[in-house]
């Protein structure tokens, strides 16, 4: 039992802030005349008054350690072990518990309690952390007197050259209360380094990026698809190209976490969206050793290397959106990865029919990489609402866009060999009798996806990474993320 | 953040410490630096270290800090970064 409480006796935990608490200190006080009484006090050690053992547990040690989730908790003891408690206000059983001084005259026969200050939302990990065993396998670091935690991470390298969140224990074990799954559930090998990754690490990463605890879910589901061999994380995160991963989220879990799909969908500003993706970028660099300079070896790179997430805008019922297209239930919520180099601003202003607007994406599309280039990597096509619209009220479909894309997107063979056009860069000239496709088929070769705020009739373009010209060998991913 | 602690985000592959930089193998091409923290007698001391490194034909150059109460400032531990493979620090009461 902890320290300072009778052995023999009672023990009542209370705070003033409890209107049952208040209605029953009389029945303290009527007890504490009738024998061997403790009242550890979570809010106010001046509470209750007329009782000579008041506790001061507004650390909330006690409380923790006698695991009280609700007050009044009265406790009898006897020989050092607790025999039994009540919860709330209850005549009959106080006094059965507790003898005829709590009888409590005048009060009505029962009234619930309130919640323990030792099991509001993110006390009661806190507590854990500090009093209880957190369960945590990672390596503790211990830190100075005076060390600065934020400081401690750069110095440790933890860092992707912005601040992070020291990750506590307390902060962890909220994270890890965002999942079901276990702590030590390895969640797959992270390249460069294939070092195993558990689910506490990727929560340490997770808090460190700045994540809510309910963003756990989608985290988890954006590394395992990084992780299918399909996406070659390896190889992006070492190639000298500019890009990283880009995340795309679908479904409820979009709505459940906030994530924004709206005005400024590619840019800062929701949390959601940027920590999930640097989450990931986080847990490549701590977890699997990817460091920029060492085995990241891009020439310039791209700002989305800190983090690239959005949500798609799935507002209207008549669009497909990405993830259906890639074959995932309706209703269910996932994660597309793309191998992204930045966004590429597409402006026309002046398309007022679909075959217009499609023609002119695809001369926007046509510089993906090089406009003499084709085949060296694929792209994702952000269509803005008013874009969006323009199709919409042609009766164009998410398929007819891209059928009519993939048509839009062949340019001759002799535009684009060496030398065409007075630029060296170009194809191969044994190409230049055919019709070239610039990207693969779809929907692969170009991931329409649709986002942004409702003024402006601009898209964004995406470019993709030449590593997926082998289709077999490498492309976008899309995973079901599990609750 | 007084003697908290953090748990390691890595696949602690590493040590928790950081390993000090090992001795250059030669100090041929490289510039010394030799700073005065600013206590008593510590340009004396650094006199006859680049006596040394001079007679031994390693270049040198002298940084003081503007008073040993207070840590260096960042224009001068970048100016040393940035002019110098090597550094001595002379502490000298």
């Amino acid at each position: 039992m902890p320290d300072g409480l009778p052995s023999d006796g009672l023990v009542i935990v209370a705070k003033r802030d409890c209107p049952t608490c208040v209605l029953v200190e009389p029945v303290m006080q009527s007890l504490d005349r009738a024998g061997a009484l403790a009242v550890l006090s979570q809010d106010d050690p001046s509470f209750p008054a007329g009782v000579r053992t008041v506790i001061d547990d507004q650390t909330l040690e006690r409380s923790f350690r006698l695991n009280i989730e609700a007050v009044p908790t009265l406790i009898r003891f006897a020989g050092g072990c607790e025999v039994e408690r009540t919860v709330g206000w209850n005549r009959a059983e106080w006094t059965r518990l507790a003898g005829a001084a709590a009888q409590g005259d005048g009060l009505p026969a029962w009234q619930p309690g309130c919640g323990s200050k030792s099991v509001e939302p993110g006390v009661h990990e806190a507590l854990v952390a500090r009093y209880g065993d957190p369960g945590l396998t990672s390596r503790e670091i211990a830190l100075g007197e005076w060390d600065d935690p934020i400081e401690a991470c750069f110095e440790r390298g933890w860092s992707d050259g912005l601040p992070v969140v020291p990750p506590t224990d307390e902060r962890i074990l909220r994270m890890l209360g965002g999942t079901e799954r276990k702590p030590s559930e390895i969640v797959g090998l992270i390249p460069p380094n294939l070092s195993p990754c558990t689910v506490e690490k990727v929560a340490i990463n997770a808090v460190m990026a700045g994540c809510k605890p309910e963003y756990m879910p989608v985290v988890l589901g954006v590394l395992e698809a990084a992780l299918d061999p399909l996406f070659v994380l390896h190889g992006l995160l070492c190639t000298t190209h500019f890009s990283g991963p880009l995340v795309i989220i679908n479904g409820p879990a979009t709505r459940q976490v906030g994530m924004n799909s709206g005005v400024n969908a590619l840019g800062q500003g929701n949390r959601a969206n940027a920590t999930i993706g640097r989450a990931l970028q986080l847990i490549v660099r701590n977890v699997g050793g990817g460091i920029p300079g060492a085995i990241d070896r891009a020439t310039l790179g791209n700002p989305g290397k800190y983090t690239f997430c959005f949500a798609e805008d799935e507002s209207d019922p008549e669009w497909e959106p990405l993830a259906q297209r890639r074959g995932i239930a309706a209703g269910k919520s996932a994660v597309t990865l793309f191998h992204a180099e930045g966004v590429h601003g597409f402006i026309d202003q002046k398309s007022r029919t679909p075959d217009e607007l499609v023609r002119s994406l695809a001369m926007g599309l046509f510089g993906v990489g090089h406009p003499k280039l084709c085949d060296a990597g694929n792209a994702v096509l952000v269509l803005s609402p008013e874009h969006y619209r323009i199709f919409k009220e042609g009766g164009w479909t998410r398929r007819r866009i891209e059928d009519e894309l993939y048509q839009a997107l062949k340019r001759p063979g002799s535009d684009l060999v060496w030398g065409a056009q007075n630029v060296a860069e170009g194809l191969p000239p044994g190409m230049a009798d055919r019709m070239v496709d610039k990207f693969q088929p779809m929907p692969d070769g170009v991931l329409i996806v649709r986002a942004g705020g409702p003024a402006g009739l601009f898209s964004a373009i995406i470019g993709g990474w030449p590593g997926q010209r082998v289709r077999e060998e490498c492309q976008a991913v899309t995973r079901e993320i599990r609750p | 953040m007084s003697g908290s602690k953090l748990r390691d985000p890595t696949a602690e592959t590493a040590p928790t410490r950081r390993a000090r930089l090992a001795p250059p193998a030669s100090l041929e091409g490289k510039t010394v630096a030799l700073m005065d923290i600013g206590k008593s007698r510590g340009k004396e001391f650094l006199d006859r270290l680049e006596g040394h490194f001079k007679a031994a034909g390693v270049s040198t150059k002298r940084y003081a800090k503007p008073t040993n109460t207070k840590v260096a400032p960042v224009a001068m531990l970048q100016k040393i970064a940035a002019e110098a493979q090597l550094a001595v620090i002379a502490l000298s009461d």
